[in-house]
C-alpha cells in the first residue's frame, strides 16, 4: 500500500516539468474523444464516478457493452442529445512527471473558430489521421484528406511549439508498417510546404491503447516514443526568458496618500524576459526612462522576477504611468505601431464590417480601429489565397488595421502575448474576431 | 508513506506548475479589478474561496481588496463554517455582505415545498441574483473549477450571464490567449474563475504550500452518519430517518462544504493538509460525486442549474 501511495503521489506532484498545454485536432470520428479517454484512462485520471455516470447515460452511441471512451469527454446534454461536440472543453491530467491541460476541440468544418481559440493557449498539438480512411493512389502516394491540411494550417498559423502527428486506427490497417510510412511522407512534405517545423510521428491505436501510454507488442518496427512519453518530454520554457523584457502595467497601487513618500506599485505579469532591482527600463509609449526600485510579491521583496511571474514594481522616479503602458527593455524596445498587418480570423455570425470601428483588445490596453483593407483570405482547405471584401465566421484572412492610438506590440511569431489581439463589437460586446500581428511577411502572406 | 516522499510533495515551493496556476489567477483578479466597475467576491468559507481570497491577497497586497467579499446564506450551514468565514473575513479586514436565502422565502421569491427540509442549493441561485441586483455588481468571482463536474469543463474564465442571470452555453464568448471580455450591457454581468485551471489536488497542495487555514470539518473527526445510496448523510436537524436506517458514528471528513442538506462527507481518517494530499492523490472519485447528492438527481442536474444562474 504505501509503495502505491508514494509512486501516485510522485505522480501527483509533476514537480520539475511543470505544466504542458495541448489540443487535439482530427475530424469527426477520426478517434479524438477516443484518445482523450485513452489518455484519461490509462493515466488514471478517470474517477470512478464519471465511468458510473457513463454506464447510465441515455444517449448512447453504441451498443457495444464496452465502455465507449468517447462518452467520458462529451459535456452538456444539448450536445449528447445531438451526439456531437459544440464547443473547447478543458480536461486534466497527470503523470509521474508533468500535469496536463488538454484543449478538446471538435472537428467539424464550421468550428475553425475553437481550434483557433483552443490553440492560442497551446504549447503543443495532436493532429490524428485516421489511418483506414486513407487511401494509397496507385503510384503508391497518399492523399491527404482536408481536414487534415486545414488543422496543420491552424496550426501553422497560431504557432503552436510542438506538432505530433499520430496516425491512429493502425489495428484497422493491420499495424501495417508500409501504411504508416506513406502517410508520414504526404505528411511531412505538405508540412514543409506550410512552413510547419519539428514534427513528429507516431503510430498508435487510440482503441487498444497501443502506442498511447505503452507500446504494446503490436507494431515493433516502430522504435520512438509513446504519445505519453513524447508530451512528457517537451520543453515549454522555451526562450520566453531569454527574450527582452515585456511588462504590460495592468494596474496602478497607490497607496498612503499621494504626497511624494506614497506607495505607487505597477502591477502586472512578466510576459517575457527578466527584471531585477536596479534595472534601467523603457516605459512605452512615453518613451520615459525608469528604475527598478523594487520588485514585490505580497510581502517579499525579490531581487529579480522572470517571464509568467505576477509581480508589482515601485519605481524610483515619481512617473506618469497608467493601465496599458508597458515596461520594456531599454535596447530592445517593442514597436510602436499605428497600423498593423494582422491574420484575423473571423468568430462571428455577423460578418466583418470595414465601415465600422470595433474595439481591439491588446494586452492591457483597448484602442478603436478599423479594417481598412483585406488582402486575402486564406482557404484552409486547399491554401489558396482569395480576394474578398468581408469576413464570415471562421474565415482567417491578412488584413491592415488602423488605430486611433498605436499599439505597443511585438510580431506574433516573436511573443504570443504582445504579438496577439481581440476585435470586439462595439455594440453587441461579442468577441468577433482574434489576430495575430505579422511584421515580417509571415502568417497567412506566406502561406503557398 | 515515508518522510522522503512527503517532503517531496509538500514541499511544493519550487513547484512550476503551482506558481504558473497562482500566476494566471491573479492576473485574472486584477484585469477584474481594471475593468470591471463594481465586483465582488463569493466567499463561502469553503477551500476553494479560501484560495481566492489567498489570490487576491497576492493581487492586490499591500492595498486592500477592491471589491467587498459576498456570502449567500442557505441558512442550512454548519456551524463550523460560519465561524471559520467571520473569523476570516476580520482577519483580512476586509468587508463582508451576506445575504440569506432565508429572506428571499420571506419575500416570496423562493418558493420550496418544503421550507424546513428542502435542499436550499437551487434557491441559492435566486438570492444571488436578487444580490447581484441589489448592490449592482458586474461581476461575481467564484472559486469553481473546470475539473469539478463535466457541465463545468467548457466553462469559460470570464463566464457570461445575461439580464436573466443565465448561462447559456451557446452564447460564450471564445477566449482566446489570455485576452478577456470584459464588456457588458446594463443589467447583464460576469462570473469569474481565477482558479478554472485547478484539480482538486492542486487546490489542497496550495493549502499546503501556502498553510492556509481552513474550517475544521475539512479534516477527519467523529460524526454521526447514516449511509444511504453510497452516501453517508450527516446526522442534523434536518435529517428524515428512513425505516431500516441506522444511526452510526464514523471518521469521517467533508470534500466540499454546501448546504448541509445534501453535503456528505466520505470516510477519511486524513486528519492534516498532508494525509488529505495522499488520498487526494489517489482518490478515483471526483469531489462533487463523493460528496453531493445534488448533482446526483440527474445526470445533467449542474448543467440545468448553471443555466437557471446557478455558479
Ligand atoms: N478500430 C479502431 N477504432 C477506433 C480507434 N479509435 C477510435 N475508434 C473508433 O472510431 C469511432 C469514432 O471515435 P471517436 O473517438 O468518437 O471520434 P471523434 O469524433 O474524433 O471524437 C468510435 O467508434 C471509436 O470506437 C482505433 O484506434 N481503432
Amino acid at each position: 500500500m504505501s509503495a502505491m501511495i508514494s509512486r501516485q503521489v510522485l505522480q501527483a506532484s509533476a514537480k520539475r516539468y511543470g505544466l504542458l498545454r495541448f489540443i487535439t485536432a482530427g475530424s469527426v470520428d477520426d478517434g479524438k474523444s477516443t484518445l482523450i479517454g485513452r489518455l484519461l484512462f490509462d493515466s488514471k485520471g478517470i474517477f470512478s464516478d464519471q465511468l458510473e455516470a457513463m454506464s447510465q447515460t441515455r444517449y448512447r452511441h453504441s451498443m457495444d457493452d464496452a465502455i465507449d471512451l468517447s462518452l467520458l469527454t462529451d459535456g452538456l446534454e444539448a450536445e449528447r442529445e445531438q451526439g456531437i461536440t459544440i464547443d473547447v472543453a478543458y480536461r486534466y491530467f497527470a503523470t509521474p512527471k508533468r500535469k496536463f491541460i488538454i484543449a478538446d476541440t471538435p472537428g467539424h468544418e464550421q468550428y475553425t473558430r475553437n481550434m483557433v481559440t483552443g490553440a492560442s493557449t497551446a504549447d503543443a498539438v495532436i493532429i490524428l489521421i485516421d489511418a483506414s480512411k486513407v487511401k494509397l493512389n496507385d503510384n503508391g502516394r497518399v492523399t491527404l484528406l482536408e481536414q487534415t491540411k486545414r488543422h496543420s494550417v491552424v496550426a501553422y498559423l497560431l504557432q503552436i511549439a510542438h506538432v505530433v502527428v499520430a496516425i491512429n486506427k493502425m489495428d484497422l490497417v493491420n499495424y501495417d508498417q508500409t501504411v504508416y510510412t506513406h502517410i508520414v511522407q504526404a505528411y511531412q512534405e505538405f508540412a514543409q510546404q506550410v512552413g510547419l517545423e519539428n514534427i513528429r510521428a507516431i503510430p498508435l491505436s487510440a482503441l487498444t491503447g497501443d502506442n498511447v501510454v505503452a507500446s504494446g507488442d503490436k507494431m515493433p518496427w516502430y522504435q520512438g516514443p509513446t504519445l505519453i512519453e513524447w508530451l512528457e518530454s517537451l520543453s515549454v520554457y522555451d526562450d520566453c526568458h531569454d527574450k527582452p523584457l515585456r511588462f504590460p502595467v495592468q494596474l496602478v497601487a497607490r497607496h498612503h496618500g499621494h504626497e511624494a513618500h506614497g506607495f505607487r506599485g505597477y502591477m502586472g505579469r512578466i510576459e517575457a524576459g527578466k527584471v531585477s532591482k536596479g534595472d534601467k527600463l523603457l516605459v512605452q509609449p512615453s518613451g520615459l526612462n525608469a528604475t527598478v526600485k523594487d520588485i514585490l510579491m505580497l510581502d517579499r521583496s525579490l531581487e529579480s522576477a522572470a517571464a509568467g511571474q505576477s509581480v508589482t514594481l515601485l519605481l524610483e522616479e515619481h512617473l506618469d504611468i497608467s493601465r496599458g503602458d508597458m515596461f520594456t527593455a531599454a535596447d530592445h524596445p517593442a514597436r510602436q505601431l499605428k497600423t498593423v498587418t494582422a491574420d484575423v480570423c473571423w468568430l462571428s455570425e455577423e460578418p466583418l464590417d470595414p465601415r465600422r470601428k470595433y474595439w481591439l483588445k491588446h494586452t492591457t490596453n483597448q484602442v478603436a480601429a478599423r479594417v481598412t483593407t483585406i488582402h486575402a483570405l486564406l482557404d484552409v482547405n486547399t491554401q489558396q489565397k482569395h480576394p474578398v471584401n468581408t469576413l464570415q465566421l471562421n474565415d482567417i484572412a491578412s488584413v491592415t488595421l488602423n488605430m486611433q492610438r498605436p499599439l505597443i506590440a511585438d510580431a506574433y511569431n516573436m511573443n504570443r502575448s504582445t504579438g496577439s489581439f481581440i476585435l470586439i463589437d462595439e455594440i453587441t460586446h461579442q468577441t468577433v474576431a482574434a489576430g495575430m500581428i505579422r511584421l515580417n511577411g509571415s502568417g497567412v502572406e506566406n502561406a503557398s | 508513506m515515508n518522510t522522503a516522499d512527503k517532503k517531496h510533495l509538500i514541499d511544493a515551493a519550487g513547484n512550476h506548475y503551482l506558481d504558473w496556476l497562482e500566476s494566471e489567477a491573479i492576473h485574472i483578479m486584477r484585469e477584474v479589478a481594471a475593468e470591471c466597475s463594481n465586483p465582488a467576491l463569493l466567499f463561502s468559507g469553503g477551500k476553494d474561496s479560501v484560495v481566492l481570497l489567498r489570490i487576491a491577497e497576492k493581487a492586490f497586497h499591500p492595498g486592500k481588496f477592491p471589491f467587498p467579499l459576498v456570502h449567500i446564506d442557505t441558512g442550512h450551514n454548519f456551524a463550523e463554517v460560519i465561524e471559520f468565514r467571520d473569523r476570516r473575513t476580520a482577519e483580512l479586514g476586509e468587508h463582508l455582505i451576506v445575504r440569506r436565502v432565508e429572506e428571499s422565502i420571506k419575500r416570496g421569491t423562493v418558493r420550496l415545498r418544503n421550507p424546513e427540509t428542502d435542499s436550499r442549493n437551487a434557491a441559492q441561485a435566486i438570492t444571488l441574483l436578487e444580490t447581484i441586483t441589489e448592490f449592482q455588481f458586474d461581476a461575481c468571482i467564484g472559486g469553481a473549477r473546470r475539473d469539478e463536474e463535466k457541465a463545468r469543463a467548457k466553462e469559460r474564465i470570464f463566464s457570461f450571464r445575461d439580464e436573466f442571470g443565465q448561462w447559456n452555453p451557446r452564447a460564450q464568448r471564445p477566449e482566446l490567449w489570455d485576452l478577456y471580455n470584459t464588456r457588458l450591457h446594463p443589467g447583464e454581468n460576469m462570473r469569474v474563475f481565477p482558479i478554472s485551471n485547478w484539480t482538486e489536488l492542486d487546490v489542497w497542495q496550495y493549502i499546503a504550500r501556502e498553510k492556509l487555514a481552513l474550517p475544521s470539518i475539512y479534516f477527519a473527526h467523529e460524526r454521526q452518519v447514516i449511509s444511504r445510496n453510497g452516501f453517508l448523510i450527516p446526522l442534523t436537524d434536518l435529517t428524515q430517518i428512513q425505516k431500516n436506517e441506522v444511526v452510526e458514528t464514523r471518521i469521517v471528513r467533508f470534500r466540499t462544504v454546501g448546504d448541509i442538506s445534501c453535503t456528505c462527507p466520505v470516510a477519511s481518517d486524513a486528519a492534516t493538509v498532508e494525509a488529505i494530499i495522499a488520498e487526494t492523490a489517489i482518490s478515483r472519485v471526483t469531489e462533487r460525486g463523493a460528496t453531493r447528492m445534488d448533482d446526483q438527481a440527474s445526470e445533467a442536474s449542474m448543467e440545468h442549474r448553471k443555466k437557471a444562474g446557478y455558479f
